[in-house]
């Protein structure tokens, strides 16, 4: 049983967790790839940006979450979100706009985003330091401990309050962009362009309108995944690579331009990433008794080990654009 | 006369560059300047190689760094001293027997693959053969880790084969071409953000592998010093060594740089722009798109692995973990696009300016905020942190970044852009 709560723990909770958060992540890369038309490798590191911003508001009002019995980094989160919505727009109106005036290649694009990928991490690190930091400064990071109704079950259950959180604001987030994307006027002028932009242009949506709430919405979710997976763990400013490719990896599984399957596709990739790098080995100890005494059991059977974890999204990405370039729910090939 | 205004921008660029490193040789000194010089003929070579890659294909490669990274490491691998108490214990063997066991694990997935009875069955033959990979691969990682383990414990790490520098170089070439093909073999008939996204993934995963198997690299020990194909400083000073170094490096740019020439004006050359400028037509002409876009991808990946191999023979220190994204990849990015890609003389005078002006930028920023430091604690009684340095560097992430939007923005086409010939 213990050994049940143990794959609790380590597999389903915790790969919950990080999907959640790649999945928040997906959902803009996959926005911006069905609208824009590039893949935005900026992204990780506007998800740094986002959790400084909120650790930045946490530091200087630190004991604002006692309001609202929360944690005061998930408090000041919307303002973060703001802020970063904000910067989004403004990273566009001044170097993917100008780009896309003179009608440059998507490559190109890419390769902008790079160059803007570049600048935040250099700006993050010069004013945030290399190390990592940690939220629950002032105050304690609520933990809670259920123990199962069973006698052989003396572990417990562990999930802490950012979890919590975190699962509660993926729910709702995924929630409204349903609703926006399928009964709100802009949201059905975003499918239009994402369908087919000549077309949407013609019939009179006003794309750059589009494109703007495109970004409020990619940076607003980028700033939340990032402060929701800072108040799990901690704040690393130097996650950026090891970000995108879990994110681009589960836009691309569920298929491109299709903020649903990119919410499957952070599912996939998360639990993919902690069932990889689960030791096994823990579920035959059990039976360690009944086995021939030749046979010696390993102490660790895991397929990746830990030091590898970026292998997994990776592999999952080589294979799905082997057999199935257009995802599990057929996105665009553009 | 109609040579020096034709090429009038050429001979500035030339100047300029000639003038910068002119100044690194009065100021800081022959030896140091003959280093600046062999790296840049390192990074040339590199940035030749994604010259051929971006400037004639249009191909996007994000991971540079892995490309370098994996060619230094099969060229150390091969050039390095051999490691006696390694071969003399009896892990030699056995590791031999866990590759064999691999060997014969990937004999079988291919056999799978290959077996009459399942072509017209593609879901039971896919099945099979990823049961027989998931095997493979579990057996192979089981059967290592007490081998690499004892390795470890007793000799330190597998040392190297003791083989001329130079067949390291083209080993590490061959290596890199390899990945290359795997790489390209995936992505290249997918949109083109889907090799940019591999590859960086591809770069990252070839960092955490040799940082981690310490019983083929040391891992963050690192590996030093690794043979030099000349004499080494120690022998006959430093200023001979270098210049002796950067003399086969400038016969290698040579060479490379002549048939890069010939290879961009020949048809082969200009089938490859045509697909670059009008994937449809080429098509439509029956030039075999991918075929050519993998060709290319190969050869600059080469290219880069021969450059990467040189590259850290002459730092002569293996170091896993000193492979940086920004160093290695978004740097030479920047060589390439400022000093125009598809142009191999924009490409060398690219790599020399954007080198001396990289290396000199360290101490200038650090003066810089050092001058910050002071204001701010005089003035407004500010306490400067205490990773103030370290943090200061990381301004010249941001120029760079910066560097590559404005020139995507402002000279898309970079300082000496390729000249379209018209016919």
């Amino acid at each position: 049983m213990n050994e049940l709560i143990f794959f609790i723990n380590k597999v389903i909770i915790s790969g919950a967790s990080i999907g959640a958060v790649y999945a928040m992540g997906a959902i803009g890369v996959t926005l911006i790839f069905g609208i824009l038309r590039f893949a935005h490798f900026a992204h990780g590191d506007m998800m740094t940006m986002g959790a400084f911003f909120a650790f930045a508001l946490t530091a200087l009002f630190p004991t604002a979450g006692q309001l609202f019995g929360l944690p005061t980094g998930f408090v000041m989160m919307p303002f973060a979100m703001l802020i970063t919505a904000v910067i989004a727009v403004l990273i566009d109106k001044a170097f993917y706009q100008p780009l896309r005036k003179n009608n440059v290649s998507s490559v190109t694009m890419v390769m902008a985003s790079i160059g803007v990928t570049l600048m935040l991490q250099g700006l993050i690190r010069l004013f945030g330091g290399i190390e990592a930091k940690h939220f629950f400064f002032a105050e304690r990071k609520d933990i809670f401990r259920l123990s199962l109704p069973f006698e052989s079950a003396s572990r417990k259950i562990v999930i802490t309050e950012p979890q919590i959180l975190l699962f509660v604001f993926t729910l709702l987030a995924v929630f409204s962009l349903h609703y926006i994307l399928t009964h709100t006027r802009m949201g059905k002028a975003m499918r239009a362009v994402s369908d087919n932009p000549d077309l949407a242009r013609v019939s009179g949506i006003n794309t750059q309108k589009v494109i703007i709430v495109t970004w409020l919405i990619a940076g607003s979710l980028a700033a939340a995944a990032g402060t929701l997976l800072s108040l799990d763990v901690s704040l690393k400013p130097d996650l950026s690579f090891n970000l995108l490719l879990p994110i681009f990896a589960a836009a691309i599984v569920g298929g491109v331009g299709h903020p649903f399957g990119a919410v499957v596709g952070g599912f996939v990739v998360g639990f993919a990433e902690t069932l990889s790098i689960f030791n096994w080995a823990i579920f035959l100890r059990p039976f360690k008794d009944s086995f021939p005494e030749w046979l010696e059991l390993p102490s660790k059977i895991a397929l990746v080990p830990t030091e590898y974890k970026i292998t997994v999204p990776f592999f999952i990405l080589i294979v799905i654009l082997i057999w199935r370039p257009t995802g599990i729910f057929k996105g665009k090939v553009l | 006369m109609n040579i020096i205004s034709d090429n009038k921008r050429e001979l500035v660029l030339v100047g300029l560059a000639s003038a910068l490193v002119a100044l690194v040789f009065l100021n800081l000194g022959t030896a140091y300047g003959l280093r600046m010089l062999a790296e840049i003929a390192c990074f040339t070579i590199i940035a030749l190689g994604l010259t051929i890659q971006w400037g004639y294909a249009g191909l996007f490669n994000a991971g540079i760094m892995g490309f370098i990274a994996l060619s230094a490491f099969v060229s150390m691998l091969v050039s390095y001293p051999v490691n006696e108490s390694f071969w003399a214990s009896g892990d030699a063997s056995s590791l031999a027997g866990v590759f064999a066991g691999l060997g014969v694990g990937i004999a079988i997935i291919w056999g799978i693959n290959k077996l009459p009875v399942l072509q017209s069955r593609t879901k039971l033959r896919r099945l099979l053969v990823l049961i027989a990979i998931a095997t493979t691969y579990l057996m192979f990682m089981q059967s290592l880790a007490p081998v690499a383990s004892s390795i470890e414990k007793t000799a330190g790490f597998v040392g190297g084969f003791g083989l001329p520098v130079w067949m390291g170089w083209v080993a590490g070439g061959i290596v890199a071409g390899l990945l290359a093909w795997f790489v390209g073999h995936i992505c290249l008939g997918l949109r083109s953000d889907y090799l940019a996204i591999a590859t960086l993934g591809i770069a990252e995963i070839i960092k955490a592998v040799l940082k981690n198997a310490d019983w083929l690299t040391r891992g963050t020990l690192t590996v030093s010093p690794l043979p030099w194909p000349v004499p080494t400083p120690g022998e006959i000073g430093f200023i001979t060594s270098r210049a002796l170094y950067l003399a086969i490096m400038a016969i290698l740019i040579a060479v490379i740089f002549w048939l890069l020439q010939r290879a961009y004006s020949a048809p082969w050359g200009r089938m490859i722009r045509a697909i670059r400028d009008n994937e449809l037509a080429a098509a439509a002409m029956g030039k075999d798109v991918n075929g050519r876009r993998l060709e290319v991808f190969i050869i600059g990946s080469v290219l880069m692995g021969i450059g990467g191999a040189a590259l850290v023979t002459f730092n002569s220190i293996f170091d896993p973990s000193g492979f940086l994204p920004l160093h290695h990849t978004f740097l030479i990015w920047v060589m390439v696009i400022l000093g125009g890609a598809g142009n191999n003389l924009g490409t060398l005078i690219g790599t020399v300016i954007v080198y001396v002006v990289w290396v000199m930028s360290e101490p200038a920023t650090l003066a810089v905020f050092e001058g910050i430091r002071y204001l701010g604690e005089t003035w407004f009684d500010w306490q400067a942190p205490n990773d103030f340095d370290s943090r200061a560097l990381q301004m010249r992430v941001f120029v760079i970044g910066l560097t590559i939007t404005l020139v995507l923005r402002f000279a898309p086409r970079g300082l000496l852009p390729e000249k379209i010939r018209e016919h």
